[in-house]
């Protein structure tokens, strides 16, 4: 299904005043594939991610995931949350992974979240271990595995609940410029065969040569390249 | 407790670190309990044990709430307690500490004086020149039955040691008659007649609400045979310390819980923001964070309880610890519903971490 983001407006407050750091940004992402958001720093890539996944509220605007009004200013937390569980998988700057959890665990979580039994989602956990290439390393933690391992795993995690969205936040910013090509290789495949709507927000447009488009953004709004 | 009781395990030497504590905390609350217990034993189980349901007491002023060592009934007092309706049995006790020699050694004891055919010593009854004792007071006296005992220079022969284990203010019980008791405990003769005196009247009574007004009659103030143990003088004092050193240490083990809590929340806090960012909803992850507290604090709480058992069977027999499921189970619950309180103060700021943390690196 296809991602709509619809004037989506984010205001912070700062102190006395107010700071504008989404303004009015429309974007649709067509499923399967893979738009990249780029930007200086500061220009309000994250937080225009942090709407699409329902982590804040736009202060004006709506997010649609197909015909479905997902996040607009009024969702609830509780409601938000259930979205993001079940529609949207999301890939942070850091890993994120949690410590005491293997890597099959990680998976595996998602299904608990659902009220599921973990091992219903073996296969298919194992099956992604296994595309992003850490299958081998299924029963370890990640303390006992590398930083380009754990970034594989948080991105298998991320499509582990066969999201319609999966939204990433700098991928590659930890990577060498190799592998980091690697990386945004790796997610508009899984985008393409899984048919997720992909944004993928990075400060490094030489790794993007894979991506299907590129949007620009600069102090908090939009310019198409 | 998906995640719950992977942290568990893979953080356990913090886990272990708290369940030793609260497994120490809990039998120190256990055994001091069971302390209580047994130092009140020591201190009331004359009174507690009698066949008796009320007890009357004759204060020197009747603003003075009831003390055995102060109370003084006379022979009126517990003839007009026999003709009250409802009273089946008004009986004089007599309760005097005294020293008591035998040939070959001195002890406190407790001297009950009663009158024969009173039925208040247990399983069996005290003629006069003889005196009754406890267990305790036989060993105390290494006396045996047909030795001669010495009470306020009253010579009196060992008739028989029962087995009931009874003592007041801490000294084994022995009983005299009511007579030979009068040279023991007696505090002078009575003004007004030279009858005898005893102590206190022991009721036996079938549900009679004519205790206040016979009360009023007679000159006596009546309590139950229960809240008779605060007239003991050692009781109130001990009772009232050691229940205080409980429960403070009851708050203690909750702080103590909702510090550990609190401190482990805040340094999984990028976690929480994770598995919410993931789509873990609050209940749930409440759920999981208090039902690590309950299993580390039913653990503990647990171990702590059953250690109580085995350590006061340690303890040298002049510890007077009495270890039952009130002394254990009851304190154990407390601890256990404490500390999830503390605890569910320490994860409720689960529902304050922002799941946008999420996105800013490590
Ligand atoms: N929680 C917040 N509260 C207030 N202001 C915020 C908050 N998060 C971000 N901002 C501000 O919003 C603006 C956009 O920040 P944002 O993190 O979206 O930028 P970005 O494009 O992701 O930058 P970078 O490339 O450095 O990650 C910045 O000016 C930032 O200071
Ligand atoms: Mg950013």
């Amino acid at each position: 299904m296809d991602l709509h983001l619809e004037h989506v407006t984010l205001v912070y407050p700062d102190g006395e005043s107010t700071l504008t750091a989404v303004d009015d940004v429309s974007l649709t992402v067509p499923a399967g594939t893979t738009t990249a958001l780029l930007g200086p720093s500061g220009a309000g890539k994250s937080s225009l991610l942090a709407v699409a996944a329902g982590l804040t509220a736009p202060s004006w605007g709506q997010v649609r995931i197909g015909e479905s009004v997902v996040f607009e200013p009024t969702t609830s937390v509780a409601d938000a949350t259930r979205v993001r569980r079940d529609r949207i998988g999301m890939v942070f700057q850091a890993p994120q992974l949690l410590g005491s959890l293997t890597a099959l665990e990680q998976l595996e979580l998602h299904a608990h979240l659902r009220g599921e039994k973990p091992a219903s989602l073996r296969d298919r956990s194992l099956e992604l271990l296994d595309a992003v290439g850490v299958v081998d390393h299924a029963a370890k933690r990640p303390a006992q595995l590398s930083g380009g391992q754990r970034q594989r795993i948080a991105i298998a995690r991320a499509l582990v609940g066969e999201p319609d969205v999966l939204l990433v936040d700098e991928p590659t910013s930890a990577l060498d410029h190799e592998r980091g090509v690697q990386v945004v290789e790796l997610i508009t495949g899984l985008a393409r065969s899984t048919g997720a709507a992909t944004v993928l927000v990075s400060h490094d447009s030489s790794t993007l040569a894979s991506v299907d488009a590129t949007v620009q953004m600069v102090d908090a709004r939009l310019d198409s390249v | 407790m998906f995640v719950a009781l992977r942290d568990l395990k893979n953080a356990r030497g913090r886990f272990v670190l708290m369940s030793v504590v609260i497994i120490l905390i809990t039998f120190l609350v256990t055994f001091l309990s069971s302390l209580t217990a047994g130092l009140a034993r020591e201190s009331t189980s004359a009174v507690t044990d009698l066949p008796s349901d009320h007890l009357a007491f004759s204060m020197p002023s009747a603003d003075d709430s009831p003390e055995f060592t102060a109370s003084r009934v006379t022979a009126d007092q517990w003839t007009g307690w026999e003709d009250v309706d409802g009273v089946e049995s008004a009986d004089p006790l007599g309760v005097a500490t005294t020293r008591a020699e035998s040939a070959s050694t001195t002890a406190g004891v407790t001297a009950l004086g009663v009158e024969p055919g009173s039925g208040l010593v247990p399983g069996g009854d005290v003629a006069s020149g003889e005196v009754v004792l406890t267990p305790g007071a036989a060993a105390d006296l290494d006396a045996e039955v047909g030795d001669a005992v010495t009470m306020g220079g009253s010579d009196l022969t060992v008739a028989a040691v029962v087995d009931a284990d009874e003592s007041f203010s801490h000294s084994p019980v022995v009983w005299t008659t009511l007579d030979d008791w009068q040279a023991i405990g007696a505090r002078g003769a009575t003004g007004e007649s030279d009858g005898p005196v005893a102590s206190v009247v022991a009721l036996s009574s079938s549900g009679t609400d004519a205790f206040a007004t016979a009360d009023a009659d007679l000159g006596t103030t009546t309590v139950t045979t229960s809240d008779a143990r605060s007239a003991v003088p050692s009781f109130a004092g001990e009772n009232l310390s050691l229940t205080t050193m409980q429960l403070f240490l009851l708050v203690i083990s909750a702080l103590v819980v909702g510090a550990f809590f609190t401190v482990w929340t805040i340094s999984r806090s990028a976690d929480i923001a994770v598995l919410k960012a993931l789509g873990a909803s609050t209940p749930y992850l409440l759920k999981d964070a208090l039902g690590q507290a309950a299993l580390v604090l039913t653990g503990g709480v647990a171990v702590g309880t059953g250690l109580t058992v085995p350590g006061a069977a340690v303890l040298p027999a002049a510890v007077p610890v009495s270890v039952s499921w009130s002394t254990t189970l009851v304190p154990a619950v407390a601890l256990v519903v404490l500390g999830l309180v503390g605890a569910a103060v320490s994860v409720a700021r689960i529902t304050r971490v922002d799941p946008h943390a999420a996105l800013a690196a490590h």
